[in-house]
């Protein structure tokens, strides 16, 4: 009924113009739509590839199989490398977090002899290529005849991982009111007691954002990870060197949880966030 | 007295540590830039000559590279900004509730490795996928030509790869744009062309910069798109020196091929921010 | 638990106070008392130094030189939180991360104090909002958000309440509502109020003494009433409330009046108000102060005559009008509309009289426009 109502009473829009304004209108999130799927293309692939029952070459569909989930640590090395890759990550997260918050506090809190070049230093390694990065590590090493390995590994995931810790927790410390510290002072809490109860807990998601961020940097890590790891096998290494032969469809089942994983991990974060404001 | 040395102390173990890690091997790079090899010595055995036609030598053989380098990084930059920038813009500015979830999406395929998307690519688009056979049956390329080993596919890589720094940097910046200065040009009579150049983009300036930058840097050193997606003709500078250093084991050549790159890029990084006019970078 | 290590009672003894950054004077050299137990406001614009001030008193910012004492203890150089001094910020600062409830006993908590809930639920019942305890401060309105800042203050019964522009967030109704609350609560909980604002209307509602600040240094100080019917300065003169100040010559000395020249008719003032270091002065009146008349009509005390009325508004409780002279200025009148319709017309000549006792001499090398074009409205102070 409604409907003849608006048919009689509302003058027509000749439907091309219709259409021609709708898409004027709509331009922007039909761009959207088509990047998005652009990026999200290889995730659905390497997804879809591991149901494939490929045996050792995961390169045509052969057929369904949740084989490769039920068993991901089917194909040779490919969980020790991902193993590896979980220990790398964490403990470069962990020296990297704590390290990159210091700098960002002292940066962001302090007005000192040097903190230009101090924002200098901190902005070379986000500006040196990782293939320098790496190469030039490597060649420290070989100097001083330290074999390239699990913890040169490390160090040099730490290097590039503290600029982005610093410039994550800067920020956050920068949005800061000054004020609430100088409140809490005056409220009878000492300098330490001050850290404590308001400006750890005020600055914490932006660190908490900043490990996250430094452990994806470090487990997606191949350039400096080739150049510093020697024989140490991690996942990005297994899947760059497993390509010539083809890719085990288990390193598809292992990426396409880590997606999921991350992806929930940020989903529930999100809602716990929200709650928590409410 | 105590005050002041705070910031110190709290800088010391970081900074020790990059001091260490950072600018020590990047000074050991240089000095191993101009050495040259041992008479009679093994693979891999230099000494210091202080020998800068090392560099010039290194140039003058890569400078393909080089050029493919600089060509490929920026052709991938401008790509990603296409594409970041309406994609950022509609983020911010067309998701109403959705906003959140949205950028969640942008960042979401960094977690599946950037190696098995890109090798995913090289299967989509190889030929055994079913992009090639499709656009050869519709006419669209000829039987004989391919999508994986050229150009085309080693640039649509890196733009692939690099695209979330883009628009992350962008997205904050555009965020940040009161919705009412876009309303206002309008009403002072500009249209929507006007609009985006004389207000959005010129609010959006510090985004575009951290967000060439992010994508800049990391593609004119990469090479991993090169060797999955290319063949021997697109080797870029990176894959250079990546076989210098464990196929050939030509530490110098290396070395001075990575300082050229290094500098280069500085040196591109420093006059493009000039040019910019924006120095608070991320 | 660090505990405040201070336990002084008494006056707040300011003593040549100074505070630099670099060549920039923030604080010149200020000395004052402030009684325990009384409402003090510190009143200036935007950067003439009585935020840096309170910051001091409140130990968030370091004297270049000079003193503070509370009472007779020395806490020029103690931490903030070794002071029994609490501030209600500007903007409030309340704790983003802590409910209303642990806002409030922050302080009490710091100071290791026991029956942190009773004396918590006290305050909150004193600003009448018991109910928002569990609440996050986002979720507070602006005029809630500050009787709970006030409540997070006062419940430390601290010696001294610091007042940064607490008002400056709220609109006109609110902050007039909240103006008439803080001076009922700070009669009820009996606690020294310091108050710092650019707001003259406001400083005149609440305290008892008000000091007028103006490039770091104190320009004049005393009641409400003092300051408004003497000032001292054209700087005062202008700052609280308009002026017209007319440049004349002290022609006559008659026992407790002075007789004044003003471009040729003679009036008078009395002496006790004249600031004049010589004979050159201008002769300030309020605006309100002057009465209106046609030229026919006889009129008593001081008469200047040969006006013109240029411009009439109109405005409910008071008609304006600006009046030129013969020497070329303008003054202005604000005649109340208690005998019903405005009476004068634009190009009305008329004579303007007063009473000689509201009359004060300022100066004569004094800056007329002093006080009067800075804007109350620039709130950030840093």
């Amino acid at each position: 009924m409604s409907q003849k109502i608006k048919d009689a009473t509302i003058p027509t829009i000749p439907l091309g113009a219709r259409i021609q304004r709708w898409i004027g209108r709509n331009l922007i999130r039909i761009y959207a739509i088509f990047a998005f799927t652009y990026l999200f293309i290889p995730v659905a692939y390497t997804f879809v590839f591991s149901f494939n029952d490929a045996g050792k070459s995961n390169l045509i569909w052969q057929a369904f199989t949740f084989k490769n989930w039920q068993n991901p640590c089917g194909a040779p090395e490919v969980c020790n490398a991902l193993g590896n890759s979980i220990k790398i990550g964490f403990l470069a997260t962990f020296f990297a977090t704590i390290l990159g918050t210091m700098i960002a506090f002292a940066i962001g809190r302090h007005n000192f002899k040097g903190r230009s070049a101090s924002n200098l230093l901190i902005f070379l390694p986000m500006a040196t290529p990782e293939i320098v990065l790496g190469a030039s590590l490597l060649s420290l090493f070989l100097v001083f005849k330290i074999n390239p390995g699990f913890w040169p590994t490390v160090i040099a995931h730490i290097v590039f991982c503290i600029s982005f810790v610093v410039v994550t927790v800067k920020a956050r410390i920068a949005s800061l009111d000054p004020r609430l510290e100088q409140a809490a002072m005056d409220l009878y809490a000492n300098e330490f007691e001050t850290f404590r109860r308001v400006t750890l807990p005020l600055v914490a998601p932006g660190i908490a954002g900043a490990a996250l961020l430094a452990f994806s940097l470090s487990f997606d890590d191949f350039i400096i990870t080739n150049f510093n790891s020697g024989t140490l096998t991690t996942f990005p290494k297994f899947i760059y060197v497993s390509a010539a032969r083809g890719i085990p469809a288990q390193a598809n089942v292992i990426g396409s949880a880590m997606f999921f994983l991350a992806l929930a991990l940020v989903i529930v974060g999100q809602l716990v966030n929200r709650r928590k404001v409410r | 007295m105590g005050k002041n040395r705070t910031p110190y102390l709290l800088l010391l173990p970081g900074f020790g540590f990059l001091f260490t890690f950072f600018i020590l091997p990047i000074i050991n790079l240089a000095q191993t830039s101009t050495q040259t090899k041992i008479a009679g010595g093994d693979t891999g055995q230099y000494e210091q000559t202080l020998h800068f036609r090392n560099y010039i030598d290194a140039f003058v053989e890569n400078k393909d590279q080089f050029g493919r380098s600089f060509l490929f990084a920026t052709i991938s930059t401008l790509l990603a900004l296409a594409i970041a920038y309406p994609l950022a813009y509609a983020i911010a500015f067309k998701s109403g509730k959705y906003k959140n979830l949205l950028l969640v999406l942008v960042v979401a395929p960094f977690f599946t490795s950037f190696l098995l998307r890109t090798i995913a690519w090289k299967q989509i688009l190889g030929e055994e996928g079913f992009v090639v056979p499709t656009l050869r049956s519709l006419g669209i390329i000829s039987q004989s030509t391919t999508l994986t080993s050229t150009s085309f596919a080693v640039v649509m890589g890196m733009t692939y790869n690099f695209l979330p720094f883009m628009t992350l940097p962008l997205f904050a910046s555009i965020d940040r744009i009161d919705p009412r200065t876009l309303e206002a040009s309008g009403d002072l009579y500009a249209n929507g062309y006007t609009t985006f150049r004389k207000v959005t983009l010129p609010l959006s300036m510090p985004g575009v910069v951290a967000g060439t930058l992010l994508t800049f840097i990391p593609a004119a050193g990469d090479y991993v798109n090169a060797s999955i997606l290319g063949d021997p003709t697109t080797k870029m500078i990176g894959n250079v020196i990546e076989s210098r250093f464990f196929k050939i084991v030509d530490y110098p050549t290396a070395a001075a091929l990575s300082f050229t790159l290094m500098a280069a890029i500085l040196i591109l990084v420093t006059l493009y921010i000039r040019k910019a006019g924006t120095e608070e970078l991320v | 638990m660090a505990k405040a290590s201070i336990d002084a009672r008494g006056d707040l003894r300011l003593t040549r106070l100074t505070k630099t950054y670099g060549d920039f004077t923030a604080v010149d050299d200020l000395s004052l008392t402030i009684q325990k137990g009384s409402f003090f406001a510190l009143l200036g614009p935007s950067g003439c130094g009585k935020t840096t001030t309170l910051r001091m008193i409140a130990g968030l910012e370091e004297p270049t030189a000079g003193s503070i004492h509370l009472g007779e203890t020395d806490i020029t150089t103690t931490k903030p939180y070794q002071r029994p001094i609490n501030t209600v910020f500007q903007n409030y600062a309340l704790f983003p991360h802590l409910t209303i409830f642990e806002n409030i006993a922050f302080g009490l908590r710091r100071r290791g104090q026991k029956d942190v809930k009773e004396a918590v639920e006290k305050v909150l019942n004193l600003v009448e909002l018991p109910h928002l305890a569990q609440r996050k401060p986002t979720q507070l309105s602006g005029g809630q958000q500050q009787r709970i800042a006030l409540a997070r203050a006062i419940v430390n019964r601290p010696a001294l309440l610091l007042l940064d522009e607490p008002l400056g967030a709220l609109d006109l109704k609110l902050r007039r509502q909240m103006q008439i609350e803080l001076k009922w609560i700070q009669k009820e909980v009996g606690l020294t109020f310091v108050h710092v604002t650019h707001d003259q209307e406001e400083a005149m509602t609440m305290a008892d003494t008000i000091a007028v600040m103006n490039e770091g240094q104190i320009e004049q100080m005393g009641s409400p009433a003092d300051l408004y019917d003497n000032p001292e300065t054209a700087y005062v003169a202008n700052f609280l409330g308009q002026s017209n100040l007319i440049k004349g010559t002290i022609s006559g000395n008659d026992g407790d009046s002075l007789v004044v020249d003003l471009y040729g008719q003679k009036i008078s003032l009395p002496k006790s108000r004249s600031h004049a270091v010589d004979n050159s002065t201008y002769a300030g009146i309020r605006p309100e102060k002057f009465r209106i008349s046609l030229l026919e009509t006889p009129v008593r005390g001081n008469v200047l005559s040969g006006g013109r009325i240029e411009d009439v508004s109109y405005i409910g409780v008071s008609t304006q009008y600006q009046v030129e002279m013969p020497w070329g200025q303008e003054l202005m009148v604000f005649e109340q509309n208690d005998d019903g319709v405005a009476p004068f017309n634009k190009g009305d000549a008329v004579n303007i009289s007063w009473e000689p006792t509201f009359t004060f001499a300022l100066r004569g090398d004094e800056d007329v426009t002093a006080g009067s074009e800075v804007q109350p409205e620039d709130l950030d102070e840093e």
